[in-house]
């Protein structure tokens, strides 16, 4: 396991029907460690996130997921892989309550006693789950939904867990503990691979530092070799540190 | 400075819960004003009350004097307030560039639509110069609903700007965008400030509001509880302990001492 | 490309206007005089529910009304039957318009799901009182005076003023699509409140688009009226009128401008041919039943939408490896 790369990307080409989004993506994901993937807006992060899930199947290429090919697989084999994915865009049943929507989550667990205490332990982390348990999620506001949206994955205890944007909307505050979760569930032992616009802080608890630009990988390092990049920086983190105007 | 819009002892529930428990909030004209808090605090129903997407239970929106509480959108809109929705609401079957002309024509008599043709050449091209701007020309011709998340809140963005009303109320406008990007349409909102827009942002990427803002808002629990300058607004106990966190947390104290 | 499609659409006219002059038989120049009709009352009926995706369900009371115009006025003006009764059909048409501005100031003030209800609601009220009424002849209906035309070529003028009235349908709402009005109504059709928010005034918006696509409907009742020469409340006010309608442009491509025309096309040839053939006056009602599960089921976005994708995809396939720059059509993309 530990020479064999846990996920591996090899010459991945995948769109919606018009013209290619991906264009041969090749990359590994370590087992046990926080990947992150960076770039600009429409480079194709959550497409190339959406073909680990299955939700987009790709043209050509292969990944490789625990000696698995994920290509052509259907989404639900691929959740009882244990890959478990949370969209980018708003994913939540809004007409059901929070608490039915986190319980959404564990529906390939039978056992209710699991469940009971996965709920338990997710209420403690984000007391939103159970202060609004029984309003319709579509109430919430963007950043509450968001972080429902985060506790229902955490209802599966996957091996790889795939976050599109978990810090999005979210106040300081919570965003800190969003990241607190993050790095509690990679020290537990899931392989984490998110994609992240709050670059900075996302990459400096990842192990590993994706960039990818116009459907292809333009870098790929550990963390902080991304974050010290000064092209990546001046391109898509906003400039480096040092040579960003003081206030 | 004098006070352009002005949200007064603004108050809403839903069922049991409040969630604006009397805001007040002042936007000067020409100002930046950031509106910021918590999650569920209240900003996006503040908008809502503002632009006329919900009512309010009680209190007073007025803008330029006038008492504007609880009018159509549209007749918002037409006053010169145009908005952001925090979850994009892009018109995802008409293409990108359609969406930009729905937003062009707010001194226009609906008759006038009629006899006309989708766009004039001068619209056309303003609107693509804007789309340019969020680098979205390139995508002009495809249906919005082929956007990534982050593109439809630039299209969002670009279709209040070109529709050019005089404050512009952006609902997280960061969220989900590049971080350079983030820079540039920071600088954008400066230059049209000085321009003459006014504007009020909700935003959570502290370094974009606290280098671009005048003055600070910050709400917690639906009412506002500080409201000053960035340097402020940032070190004052109240803020931190309800939306910055506290002192131990080095990511975002990093965060600020960059900004 | 512009050039091109406008080929198209010029072959498909020649094509139109020469039928009847190739094909004599009355019993087929009849079919298509009334696939010519339908085809237009689709047209318009998209125009409307297709751009602002307000679905309506009482589209019958305007041709009842066009139908009912043409009847009473050349019988009160005892206009003599022939040539210059086509000149009632306009009057159809405006007579259905002044009736859709209250119709729709009413029922416009609600959204989509409660729109279609009160359609057809409204519909039955009108069915009821042209059943009821004195002026309307009762159940017994209207005859109009005889048209003194002989033979085979007595379906002729028939047959050019509906390919006029569909000539118009067609660039009206293609007029339409293109103009500033035509984009309000599509942003009403993907979200209301927010068009309300960018200044779209969506009630004077869609009360105008309704009103607009009444007008085709009546003129086409009222050359029904003129065609048959005897109207009945029951079969100008027809609930499967209302029905078949919109099951055109949804067949075709609702909201899409070349999809009501395929619809109208495919599904009123089939039906009348059906019905003529076995003088069974049910089986097309089997037929359409198949055919809407068929599109529900395999092409929720009509046939246009549909072959357009196969076409993307075979383009696609034929140059692999194309880069992302090319235009990436998509499902949800519904150009004309
Ligand atoms: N459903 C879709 N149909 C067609 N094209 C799509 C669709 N979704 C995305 N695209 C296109 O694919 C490209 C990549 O989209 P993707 O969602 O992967 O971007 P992203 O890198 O996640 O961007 P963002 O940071 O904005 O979320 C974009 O140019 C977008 O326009
Ligand atoms: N339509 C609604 N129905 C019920 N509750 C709502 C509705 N809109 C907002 N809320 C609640 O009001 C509070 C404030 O929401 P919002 O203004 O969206 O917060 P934010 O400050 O994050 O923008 C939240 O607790 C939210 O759940
Ligand atoms: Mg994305
Ligand atoms: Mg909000």
């Amino acid at each position: 396991m530990a020479d064999a790369p846990f996920v591996r990307f090899e010459g991945v080409v995948a769109g919606y029907g018009g013209g290619d989004v991906l264009k041969g993506v090749n990359f590994d994901v370590a087992h046990g460690g926080v990947t992150c993937i960076v770039g600009p807006n429409g480079s194709g992060k959550s497409t190339l996130l959406k073909t680990v899930s299955g939700l987009v199947q790709p043209r050509l290429g292969t990944i490789t997921f625990k000696g698995h090919n994920l290509v052509g697989m259907s989404p639900r084999e691929i959740l009882r892989l244990g890959v478990v994915q949370v969209p980018q865009n708003h994913s939540l049943f809004k007409e059901m309550t929070v608490e039915q929507n986190v319980e959404l989550g564990a529906f390939l667990v039978k056992d209710k006693k699991v469940i009971a205490q996965r709920l338990r332990s997710i209420r403690e982390t984000f007391p939103i789950v159970a202060e609004r348990a029984h309003d319709k999620a579509g109430s919430l506001s963007g950043g509450q939904q968001r972080l429902v949206e985060f506790a229902r994955c955490l209802m599966l205890e996957p091996e790889l867990v795939v976050l599109d944007e978990p810090s999005m909307g979210l106040d300081p505050k919570t965003l800190h503990v969003m990241f607190g979760t993050i790095k509690m569930m990679n020290s537990l032992g899931r392989t984490v691979l998110l994609v992240e616009q709050n670059a900075r802080q996302a990459l400096k608890m990842s192990h590993h530092g994706v960039v990818l630009e116009n459907g292809l990988v333009r870098l790929a390092g550990t963390g902080t070799d991304v974050l010290n990049n000064p092209d990546i920086a001046a391109l898509y983190l906003g400039g480096s540190v040092s040579t960003r105007p003081a206030h | 400075m004098t006070t352009l819009l002005e949200a007064h002892d603004v108050s809403r529930s839903f069922g049991g819960l409040q969630a604006l428990a009397g805001c007040s909030l002042l936007v000067e004209r020409g100002s930046i004003t950031g509106l910021i808090g918590p999650n569920g605090s209240g900003k996006t129903t503040l908008f809502n009350v503002i632009t006329g997407y919900i009512k309010a239970d009680t209190g007073r929106v007025s803008f330029e004097g006038k008492d504007i509480t609880n009018a159509r959108p549209n007749a918002v809109f037409a006053l010169g307030i145009g908005r952001t929705f925090q979850m994009t609401r892009i018109f995802a079957r008409i293409s990108v560039v359609e969406n930009m002309l729905v937003a062009t024509q707010r001194e226009e008599s609906w008759l006038r639509g009629l006899t006309r043709s989708k766009s004039s050449k001068s619209e056309l091209d303003n609107a693509m110069e804007w789309l340019d701007f969020v680098g979205l020309a390139r995508l002009a011709h495809l249906p919005a609903g082929a956007l990534s998340y982050g593109q439809r809140k630039l299209l969002e963005l670009a279709y209040v700007l070109v529709a050019d009303p005089d404050v512009i109320l952006l609902d997280e406008p960061a969220g989900g965008v590049n971080l350079t990007l983030i820079n540039e349409i920071g600088e954008k909102i400066r230059s049209l400030n000085a321009a003459g827009k006014t504007f009020l942002i909700v935003e959570h990427n502290m370094e974009f509001v606290m280098n671009l803002c005048d003055t600070v808002t910050v709400m917690h629990q639906g009412c506002n509880l500080v409201t000053g300058r960035p340097d402020e607004v940032r070190s004052n106990p109240l803020v931190l302990d309800a939306y910055l966190g506290g002192g131990d947390d080095e990511d975002v104290a990093e965060e600020m001492s960059n900004g | 490309m512009k050039l091109k499609q406008s080929a198209w659409w010029a072959l498909a006219l020649v094509v139109f206007a020469l039928f009847p002059v190739v094909v004599t038989n009355p019993f087929y120049t009849t079919i298509g005089i009334f696939t010519v009709m339908y085809m237009s009352c689709a047209t318009s009926w998209n125009m409307f529910s297709g751009y602002s995706g307000y679905v309506s369900l009482g589209t019958a009371i305007f041709f009842g009304c066009g139908a009912y115009t043409m009847a009473l006025a050349s019988i009160d003006w005892h206009v003599p039957g022939g040539a210059v009764q086509f000149w009632l059909v306009p009057l159809g048409g405006v007579v259905a318009m002044a009736i859709a501005v209250p119709l729709g100031a009413v029922a416009l003030r609600v959204r989509r799901h409660t729109f279609v209800v009160i359609t057809i609601a409204f519909f039955f009220v009108f069915q009821l009182a042209a059943i009821n009424a004195n002026f309307t002849g009762g159940p017994a209906g209207l005859s109009l005076a005889l048209i003194p035309w002989q033979g085979n070529a007595y379906n002729t003028p028939f047959y050019y003023v509906a390919l006029l009235i569909l000539v118009f349908a067609v660039v009206l709402s293609a007029l339409v699509r293109r103009s500033r009005f035509g984009l309000q109504l599509l942003a009403i059709r993907d979200d209301e409140d927010r068009a309300l928010g960018l200044g779209v005034k969506v009630k004077a918006v869609k009360l105008t688009g309704y009103t607009m696509s009444s007008f085709t409907v009546g003129m086409a009742g009222a050359l029904y009226a003129m065609f048959l020469g005897q109207i009945y409340p029951q079969f100008v006010f027809d609930p499967v009128f209302d029905v078949t309608v919109a099951l055109m442009a949804f067949l075709g491509g609702f909201g899409t401008l070349l999809g009501p025309l395929v619809g109208g096309l495919i599904l009123e040839s089939s039906q009348q041919y059906l019905t003529a053939t076995y003088s069974n006056g049910s089986l097309y009602l089997i037929l359409f039943g198949a055919l809407f599960l068929i599109v529900v089921l395999f092409m929720p976005q009509g046939i246009v939408v549909k072959v357009k994708e196969i076409w993307m995809k075979r383009s696609l396939k034929d140059a692999d490896g194309v880069d992302g720059a090319t235009p990436v059509a998509m499902a949800g993309s519904v150009k004309p």
